[in-house]
């Protein structure tokens, strides 16, 4: 009798946190947006590899963990640049200039939206509303809030980001 | 002993607060006073953020909005005793945005610290739920019903029917799902309640549970709101602590568990079919209805799905009675709305207010006009799914059925005001923008009819073939509005089609979209 083969090999997880990750959810597929979040605070993204491992210890697959992490918004499989800044592209913050705000961003940084620097620094993204609809317009730099933002308030944020 | 208050309210933190609580504890220290600053949920007067109150012998007197470089001329004004400075608002209760609101649900709004449970019950907290605890499911269901209130998501659906579909319902299992996924541009309620006074949510679920059986719930909330996140977790683990959830609550044979599940940045997972394939690990697909969650929802199983403010109105409903609910609003919108004030207005900030206020009083009498000083021209009401009125119309009053007959909606209460500079076709394409990008995909009148809705604008905007383009656009409108799944794709011909109806002018110019 041979031994069974498989054309690609996944039992090699590497050093890969994914199956600490998705044991410390007990497994449960219902929780997969849960490890992605995880994985990604961790390792910075959700690198293609680890997809097959997190399918294999949850009983999904492949397509089902890759449709998830590829439908929302927040998972990336790509690294993204040191700093993300997100800009609010809702109509509070561009009843408030946003619109404006978001071209003078692209401009200085010389990248648009979805974008990341070439020195690899800064990545911009577009966000639909962060709550502070009374205190646009709106950004996050980094998972912090910044609210009321204009040119003044951005120069200092700009420049730490770009340092 | 100096007592100082401060909010914790992400929105205040944008502003500065965290920097001005710190300067001010370091002033304190440099000149030797004993002084004490608690962070309490937010009082919503958004535009007065940071806002710092001091504890005096006539009540809580106000400054703001305080920035760290204030600081020092605070102290010398004497503040910590209520003296007076430029940024003083006086006693904070006679502040006329906050006087002239009608709090039921906001009523402990800037009073309290969000995770502390003692703080929690000596302003009222947890009587709605040892009320409930005496109730039967269908007595708590009947107080429900008959407090008039409606599913404040926006939908609008009455919350006493749903809850007794999930009731009388026959399962091994049932659930309650709170939508947290405050997605609408223009709304943040959702949120201070998240931030600001997390034990209601959890006794406004806790009492759902009860009332229709369900053991498990959980709390959706959108990776947009981390302050949220975090702060509704800890709240949960203390109620747990203080024996308001778990097992056994409260020494009967009650029990309700909850948990906090975080969203991934797609709008559509507020739409309640979406969220529950979200919950339950997958893309956030539509489903097709029916069957409805009701009765076919979370893993199969019959869910009560409400919006964070629906569940929150409960513990006020059952420990009040129905009937003190009820005598607030106007025909069949019964109770109260935190409407939310955003966008570009002078005091934006959160307004509770009983139904049938009108949109002139909240934008003018409590917003004080745009913030930029120039005339209204249009106000988005309910989210990016909502129309935007002209400023011809402020007078109506805030009812979901008469913004329904005028061709809007009330929605979450999110009121965003624009001022004359903005260009409606811009904003007619942007709706259609949004839907694309944010479309889950199911079905084909949502999914690819946004994407045409803007090249059609654009054609319009460019003056090609006009009329036919019109007509066009109204007829993809038609079958967005007719054949979509889902509200994403049923109501996105509002905003485009309030934008063409009340601004035709506004379609006839061929700079701007030609330049983006």
């Amino acid at each position: 009798m041979t031994a069974k083969t498989t054309l690609i090999d996944f039992t090699g997880q590497g050093d890969s946190p994914a199956p600490a990750i998705c044991a410390r959810h007990g497994n449960k597929p219902d929780a997969l947006l849960e490890i992605l979040h995880d994985l990604q605070e961790e390792v910075g993204h959700v690198p293609e590899s680890s997809l097959a491992v997190i399918a294999r210890a949850l009983n999904l697959s492949r397509a089902e963990v890759y449709g998830v992490a590829t439908f929302y918004h927040d998972f990336h499989l790509k690294p993204q640049g040191q700093h993300v800044i997100r800009i609010c592209r809702a109509e509070a913050c561009q009843s408030m200039g946003g619109r404006e705000l978001q071209a003078m961003v692209e401009k200085f940084l010389n990248v648009r939206m979805g974008g990341t620097t070439s020195d690899n620094k800064v990545t911009l993204e577009a966000t639909y509303c962060l709550g502070l609809c009374a205190t646009a317009p709106a950004i996050m730099v980094d998972g912090k809030v910044i609210g009321r933002v204009d040119a003044a308030r951005l120069k200092p944020i700009l420049a730490e980001v770009t340092k | 002993m100096i007592r100082l208050f401060l909010t914790r309210d992400s929105a205040a933190l944008a502003v500065g607060a965290d920097d001005v609580a710190e300067a001010i504890a370091a002033e304190a220290k440099a000149r030797n006073l004993a002084l004490s600053i608690s962070r309490t949920s937010s009082r919503g007067l958004f535009w007065l953020e940071p806002f710092v109150e001091v504890e005096t012998p006539a009540g809580r007197v106000g400054y703001g909005p305080v920035s760290v470089a204030d600081v020092k001329a605070l102290f010398d004004a004497g503040f910590e005793n209520g003296g007076a400075h430029p940024l003083s608002q006086g006693r904070t209760e006679e502040i006329p945005y906050l006087k002239n609101q009608e709090r039921l649900t906001f009523a402990r709004a800037g009073l309290t610290e969000p995770l502390s449970v003692e703080q929690y019950q000596a302003h009222g907290g947890f009587a709605g739920l040892k009320k409930a605890l005496s109730l039967s499911g269908q007595e708590i269901v009947k107080e429900v019903t008959d407090s008039g209130l409606r599913g404040r998501g926006g939908a609008g659906f009455p919350a006493g029917i749903k809850w007794k579909t999930v009731h009388d319902a026959v399962a091994d299992q049932k659930y309650v799902c709170c939508n947290a996924d405050e997605g609408d541009s223009g709304t943040f309620a959702d949120r201070m309640v998240m931030e600001g006074d997390p034990l209601m949510l959890i006794e406004g679920m806790t009492i759902a549970g009860i009332a229709s059986g369900a053991t498990r719930g959980f709390i959706y909330i959108r990776s947009e709101y981390p302050h949220a996140i975090e702060t509704m977790k800890a709240a949960i683990a203390a109620a747990v602590a203080a024996n308001f959830l778990g097992p056994n609550i409260q020494g009967t044979d009650k029990s309700f568990t909850l948990e906090v599940r975080r969203g991934a940045g797609a709008y559509i997972c507020g739409e309640e079919t979406a969220m529950l394939e979200s919950l339950e690990g997958k893309r956030g697909m539509v489903r097709a209805k029916p069957p409805i969650p009701a009765l076919e929802g979370l893993f199969g199983k019959p869910t009560i799905i409400n919006n964070v403010l629906t569940f929150a109105a409960v513990p006020f409903i059952l420990a009040n009675g129905s009937k003190a609910y009820a005598d607030h609003g106007m025909g069949r919108s019964r109770g109260t709305l935190p409407f939310q004030l955003a966008g570009n207005i002078m005091r934006g900030g959160l307004v509770e207010k009983a139904f049938g206020v009108t949109l002139g009083q909240l934008v003018n009498d409590f917003g004080g006009g745009t913030h930029s000083g120039l005339a209204v021209r249009a106000i988005q009401v309910g989210g990016p799914l909502g129309a935007y009125v002209p400023a011809s119309q402020l007078d109506m009053p805030m009812d979901y059925e008469t913004f329904a007959a005028a061709g809007a909606m009330v929605g979450h209460g999110g009121i965003v005001v624009f001022d004359e500079s903005v260009d409606m076709a811009a904003q007619a394409r942007f709706a259609m923008e949004f839907c694309a990008v944010e479309s889950c995909g199911k079905c084909t009148p949502c999914r690819i009819g946004s994407t045409r809705g803007m090249e059609v604008i654009d054609r319009i905007v460019a003056d090609q073939d006009r009329a036919r383009n019109i007509t066009l656009l109204e007829d993809l409108c038609q079958t967005m509005t007719d054949g979509s799944l889902c509200a994403m794709g049923g109501l996105t011909p509002m905003p485009v089609m309030s934008a063409l109806k009340h601004f035709p002018e506004h379609f006839k110019r061929t700079k701007r979209l030609a330049a983006e």
